[in-house]
C-alpha cells in the first residue's frame, strides 16, 4: 500500500533508513535502560555521583584525574560499573551512522557507480578514525 | 524595488537587537549572575541538594526546551548549549559533549522517516557530509583545546549571528535552478520528491556546488566546536545557496546533522567529556519534548514563540560573550 510513494527512492537510501530506525530506537532503549540501572544503584558507579557534582563544574581534566576516569576506549573495560554501563547505548547511537554506511558502498558499487562507493568509503574511514579516539590529549 | 529599502531595515534592525542584547546581557550582568545564583540554589550546584535532584530538573528543563525547539523551528542543540552553559553550573565541556548528543539523538530519530519520504537525500548529503563530519573532528579538537574563556567568547558571537540569521534569513520554498553546475551534475545531485498536500511530484537540482561545499568547512568546524549541531546553516545554504526546495534542504540538513555530530561527538565521548548523569536525561528529556511539541505545532503560535526564541539566544549569546570577557 505505501510503497507506491517510496518509488522513487532509490533502494539503499531505503534500507539504509531501515537500519537507522532499528539502531537508533535499539540505542536510546538501552541508554534509558542502562541509566535506571546507574541511577537506581543497581550496579556500583565508577565515580561516585557526590564526586561527579562537584567536578562537573570544572574543566574535562579535572574530571579525569578526580574521577580517574579513562579516555579513548577505555570506557569498555568498566561496563560492570553503573557509570559506565551507559556507554554501550551511547556508543551504539554514535556507531550507527558507521554502520549504516557499509552496505551503501556495496549498493553503490553494484549500481557501478565508483564515486558515491568512494565518497562512502572515505566517510567510514573519517567516522573510524573519530571513533578510533587515535588523536587525542588535546582537551584543556 | 522596495525589495531593497526592506532588506536594509531588517539589517539595520537586526544590528540594534545585536546591539541590544550585548547591553542587556551585560548591564545586567549582575541579574544574569543572580539569575544563575538562584538556578544554583534552586539546582543545588553550591548546595547540599541529593544529587538525584539534577536528572530531574534536567529531565524537565529539556523537556521544555524540546517543545520550544520545535516551535520555533530550531534544533535542539542549538538551544541546549547557551541556555545550559549560561544558566547551570556544569562545565562548557560538557555541556558541548552533551549538545552535541542532544543534536545527534534527533537527527538520528528523524532520519529514516526523512529518507523514506525522499525528503533527505543520500545523493545531496553524502558529498557535504564527507566535508563537514572531516571538519568536525578539527573543530572538535579545536574547540578542546583552545581556553575556555576564548571558546565562550566565540560561542557567544555565532549564537548572536544564529539569532540574527533566524531573525534575517529568507528561505525559499522551491528556488529557481535553471541550470545545474557541472560538479552538482558529476555528483547527480538532484532527485524528486512527492508534496504531500498537494500531490505533485517535485524533481529538483543544484547549482553553486562547490561554495556550498566550501562553506561546509566551516560548518562542520563550527559544528565540532560548539556541539551546536549545524541545522541553522546547513539549511540556508543548502536552500539558498545551491538551490534545493526548502523540504529537501530542511530534511537533508536534518539528516546530515546525523553525520556531521557523529563524528564530532566520538571525539569528545574519547575525551571523557560525556558525563551520563546529565547527559542522558538532556537526551531524553529534548526527545520527549520534540514529540509534544510537534503535535503542539497545530494549536501553538510558532511566530511568536520564535522572536522569543530569538531573544533568548540573543541574551545567552550577550552572556556567553559576557563570561568569555570575563565580565
Amino acid at each position: 500500500m505505501n510503497t507506491a510513494k517510496y518509488d522513487k527512492t532509490p533502494k539503499e537510501q531505503i534500507l539504509y533508513a531501515s537500519m537507522l530506525f532499528y539502531g537508533c530506537w535499539g540505542g536510546l532503549a538501552l541508554m534509558a535502560i542502562t541509566y535506571l540501572i546507574y541511577v537506581f544503584g543497581v550496579m556500583d558507579p565508577h565515580v561516585s555521583m557526590e564526586t561527579v557534582t562537584e567536578v562537573w563544574s570544572k574543566p574535562v581534566h579535572e574530571y579525569l584525574t578526580v574521577g580517574s576516569v579513562p579516555v579513548g576506549w577505555g570506557w569498555s573495560t568498566l561496563l560492570n560499573k553503573g557509570d559506565f554501563l551507559n556507554f554501550l547505548g551511547i556508543a551504539l547511537l554514535a556507531g550507527m551512522t558507521l554502520v549504516c554506511y557499509i552496505p551503501l558502498v556495496i549498493a553503490y558499487l553494484k549500481k557501478k557507480d565508483p564515486l558515491f562507493a568512494a565518497i562512502a568509503v572515505a566517510e567510514i574511514l573519517v567516522l573510524a578514525f573519530a571513533a578510533s579516539g587515535i588523536v587525542g590529549g588535546g582537551a584543556h | 524595488m522596495r525589495a531593497k529599502p526592506m532588506r536594509t531595515t531588517i539589517l539595520v534592525a537586526a544590528a540594534c537587537l545585536l546591539a541590544a542584547g550585548l547591553v542587556w546581557a551585560g548591564a545586567d550582568a549582575g541579574m544574569a549572575v543572580e539569575g544563575a545564583a538562584a538556578v544554583n540554589a534552586m539546582t543545588g550546584a553550591q548546595s547540599d541538594m541529593a544529587w538525584w535532584m539534577w536528572p530531574i530538573i534536567l529531565l524537565g528543563f529539556c523537556f521544555i526546551l524540546g517543545i520550544i525547539a520545535v516551535l520555533a523551528g530550531v534544533g535542539g542543540g542549538v538551544l541546549f548549549v547557551p541556555l545550559v552553559s549560561g544558566f547551570f553550573p556544569f562545565h562548557l565541556d560538557f555541556v558541548r559533549g552533551a549538545g552535541l548528543l542532544v543534536a545527534l539523538a534527533g537527527a538520528l530519530a528523524a532520519g529514516p522517516g526523512l529518507l523514506r519520504r525522499n525528503l533527505a537525500s543520500l545523493r545531496l548529503a553524502l558529498p557535504v557530509a564527507l566535508i563537514a563530519s572531516a571538519c568536525a573532528i578539527v573543530g572538535a579538537f579545536m574547540g578542546l583545546a583552545l581556553p575556555t574563556n576564548v571558546v565562550q567568547l566565540c560561542l557567544g558571537g555565532t549564537i548572536m549571528f544564529i539569532a540574527i540569521l533566524l531573525l534575517t534569513s529568507k528561505n525559499v520554498v522551491r528556488p529557481h535552478v535553471e541550470k545545474q553546475d557541472a560538479i552538482g551534475l558529476a555528483l547527480g545531485m538532484n532527485g524528486v520528491y512527492t508534496e504531500p498536500s498537494t500531490g505533485e511530484v517535485i524533481s529538483w537540482k543544484t547549482h553553486r556546488t562547490l561554495p556550498g561545499l566550501l562553506l561546509f568547512i566551516v560548518i562542520g568546524i563550527m559544528a565540532g566546536m560548539f556541539g551546536l549541531g549545524a541545522g541553522w546553516a546547513n539549511v540556508p545554504v543548502l536552500n539558498i545557496l545551491m538551490g534545493a526546495p526548502l523540504k529537501v534542504a530542511v530534511g537533508t540538513s536534518k539528516f546530515l546533522l546525523s553525520i556531521t555530530d557523529t563524528s564530532a561527538a566520538w571525539v569528545y565521548l574519547n575525551q571523557g567529556c560525556v558525563i551520563p548523569l546529565m547527559a542522558i536525561p538532556s537526551i531524553i528529556g529534548l526527545m520527549l519534548g520534540s514529540f509534544v511539541g510537534v503535535r503542539l505545532l497545530a494549536v501553538a503560535k510558532p511566530k511568536f514563540i520564535r522572536y522569543m526564541v530569538i531573544g533568548v539566544l540573543l541574551f545567552s549569546g550577550g552572556r556567553a560573550l559576557m563570561k568569555g570577557l570575563g565580565m
